[in-house]
């Protein structure tokens, strides 16, 4: 019986997979950069369904708009071009894609197996207001370290790509 | 309501999908990408299992795993700056000074 | 129908407002490229667009013609995909964000269905136009690329960064109102401001307590305006520096879409300033008995407008502005007597009021951009990230300070 979830659930998740399978099979990293958006914005739209919904903007805000710009940025300045195709031995491009999808496809089954115990929650939109609680009462440490943690990244980041000053 | 097993077999095959990526592709960059779709496939397994246990830790933790995605691209891709001003390419095939 | 519009409230209630609210953006958009040329003209002792049509109003309808008639050229080298997929980026985002602004308070009944005043009225609102804003940062940044020229490439790499970085400046400063209000829904924001001090002054965020927002309010929209590639933030589109910016190399249909994105941006920053800060549809005159007069006011306002129109219309210089302006003039008139009436009357108080806001809001944009001279690319990044985020930041920490002071 498709209801209507059971319906955007599987258009987002086909939007998730062809995203991927983009991003395996473009040649120009911009277009597979560009693939990975689209699977960004597509798991944002499953974390709405599932009732994330301050997840699912967090995703878009800081993922998909922040940490994407920085890669698309890299591609543009580093002029990446289209990668040379490696070079597949009959063996691999007959037999090994066939069985690595026939092997994607059981590990699915089996983990759909595993767990179709779990059966179906209803969807509740959990507000933020619960999440910040938790966030800033439970896990206040770890949040702290998160900015320790992005200073950190931050200054290794200049010092990396900084040029050299010549004499 | 959608079953929590279909989530699940989503995050799977886009984990699947993301370490075939990261064999297979030649640009450091794409590479790089395969670790970010892996990433956001344990992510989705998160928030899946934070609805149907009914628990927020799953979310918390997810927004903890995009802010440390977000600090490791921020050197990873800082690194690979270096690495194709010092060598002068991004394929990693290319990079194997290391072997004999 | 009341039965059919029950079972697919989709088809019968979401599309029609859709269809209503695009249309009328549109054409708020088209006219509000005539409203900063008129503007800007008069800032500069000129008139600005005057022949085609009675006051130049035809004028938007002309450039639409013009960018359709255009020949559409596509550099040799571009990347297609990317070179196509960046103008429409822009664009559907940039209108995909009206969605989830509340343009009154009451809920319509459509068909026998309770509708909010706006397409939707979501939760996170606030952080939904916060994560469209920063996917906007594509369409600039693919249309430079892709255009494969130097200076397509040199703006749009500028252009994003100046964006990225604003958009910062842009978030922080909100964060000061939501302290207040307690939520990131649009509409609760704004009937949390329905107070009033003393009786009459409103309690609007920027006057409010616990802390009037007014440094939110500047900070809001200096990013905004550079978030927009405004002036004075224009650098990267300014035909006296980089040529045209990312968007050198499109023509006709794109360029419009590139140019239609920015001014519907520039109205949906208006909103939420106008939302967040202002009181979005709340009027500034108390509710009670002793002041139920000031509910004339929109019928008031159009009816003196159609009257100077039909007045000035009379005494226009050509034969077609005398017909069309009078008319024009006749109808704003009839829109008076109609909000006059007691039914329509409350029903027209709260868009009226927004509105209204959101007008003086654009006409500050626009003010400022024929006003103020342009910032250097440098010294634009050196006010975002060294003068703004710091202040932003020292906005949440004296807001925060204010509210658990008061609340103690």
């Amino acid at each position: 019986m498709i209801t209507a979830q059971i319906a955007l659930f599987l258009i987002l998740a086909a939007v998730a997979v062809a995203g991927a399978l983009s991003l395996i099979l473009q040649r120009h990293p911009i277009h597979s950069a560009l693939s990975l958006i689209v699977v960004m914005v597509a798991l944002a739209g499953l974390y709405l369904l599932q009732g994330a919904e301050f997840v699912a903007a967090v995703q878009i805000i800081v993922y998909a708009g922040a940490i994407m710009v920085v890669f698309i940025f890299v591609i543009m300045l580093l002029n990446a071009g289209e990668e040379e195709r490696s070079n597949f031995s009959k063996l691999a491009r007959f037999v090994g894609v066939p069985l690595g999808v026939v092997f994607l496809a059981e590990v699915a089954y089996w983990i759909g197996r595993a767990t179709s115990h779990l059966g179906s929650v209803p969807a509740q939109t959990v507000s933020t207001r619960d999440l910040s609680t938790l966030l800033f009462r439970e896990y206040v440490f770890p949040f702290e370290l998160t900015s320790f943690l992005i200073l950190i990244a931050l200054l290794g980041a200049l010092v990396l790509a900084r040029r050299e000053e010549s004499e | 309501m959608v079953p929590t097993s279909y989530y699940l077999v989503l995050s799977a095959v886009l984990f699947g999908l993301g370490v075939v990526a990261f064999i297979f592709k030649r640009n450091i960059l794409t590479v790089f990408m395969s670790i970010e779709l892996m990433l956001n496939a344990v992510n989705l397994a998160f928030v899946t299992f934070s609805r149907s246990l009914g628990q927020l830790q799953g979310q918390v933790f997810v927004l903890f795993v995009i802010v440390v995605a977000a600090a490791e691209s921020a050197v990873g891709l800082a690194i690979i700056i270096l690495i194709h001003r010092n060598r002068g390419t991004l394929d990693v095939e290319k990079v194997d000074t290391l072997k004999d | 129908m009341n039965e059919l519009a029950a079972q697919h409230p989709l088809v019968f209630i979401v599309v029609p407002k859709v269809l209503i609210l695009l249309f009328l953006l549109l054409t708020s958009l088209a006219y509000l490229t005539w409203f900063e040329r008129k503007v800007v003209a008069h800032i500069q002792s000129r008139w600005g667009p005057y022949r085609v049509g009675p006051h130049g109003l035809m004028q938007p309808l002309a450039d639409g013609l013009k960018f359709l008639f255009k020949e559409d050229t596509t550099p040799a080298a571009a990347d297609k995909f990317a070179y196509f997929l960046a103008p429409f980026l822009a664009l559907s985002l940039a209108i995909t964000s009206i969605a989830v602004i509340p343009f009154g308070p009451q809920d319509l009944t459509i068909f026998g269905q309770s509708t909010p005043m706006g397409i939707t009225n979501l939760n996170i609102g606030l952080l939904i136009l916060f994560a469209i804003t920063s996917m906007g940062v594509y369409g600039v940044a693919l249309a430079g690329w892709s255009s494969n020229s130097k200076y397509p490439l040199l703006g749009g790499l500028r252009s994003s960064a100046q964006m990225v970085s604003y958009e910062l400046t842009l978030t922080m400063s909100v964060v000061g109102v939501v302290l207040m209000a307690g939520t990131f829904n649009l509409s609760e924001i704004v009937t949390a401001q329905q107070s009033f001090y003393w009786g009459i002054i409103p309690r609007w965020n920027v006057i409010g307590a616990p802390l009037p927002q007014i440094l939110g309010f500047l900070l809001f929209f200096t990013a905004a305006v550079a978030e927009t590639n405004r002036a004075p933030f224009d650098l990267a589109e300014a035909e006296s520096e980089l040529v045209a910016g990312f968007h050198t190399e499109y023509s006709s249909f794109k360029f419009a879409m590139f140019f239609m994105a920015e001014y519907a941006s520039m109205i949906t920053v208006s909103c939420l300033a106008t939302i967040l800060f202002f009181g979005g549809w709340l009027s500034p005159f108390p509710q009670t008995p002793f002041y139920a007069w000031t509910h004339f006011i929109p019928a008031a306002f159009f009816a003196l407008a159609g009257l100077a129109l039909i007045v000035h219309g009379v005494r226009y210089i050509t034969l077609w502005g005398r017909v069309v302006l009078p008319i024009l003039g006749l109808v704003l008139c009839g829109l008076g007597i109609l909000c006059g009436q007691p039914g329509v009357r409350e029903f027209v108080q709260g868009p009226f009021w927004f509105l209204l806001k959101i007008v003086v809001v654009l006409f500050v944009y626009v003010w400022t951009r024929g006003t103020l001279p342009r910032f250097r690319y440098d010294q634009l990044m050196n006010f975002g990230w060294k003068v703004l985020l710091p202040l932003s930041i020292v906005n949440v920490v004296i807001t925060s300070l204010a509210i658990v002071m008061t609340q103690r």
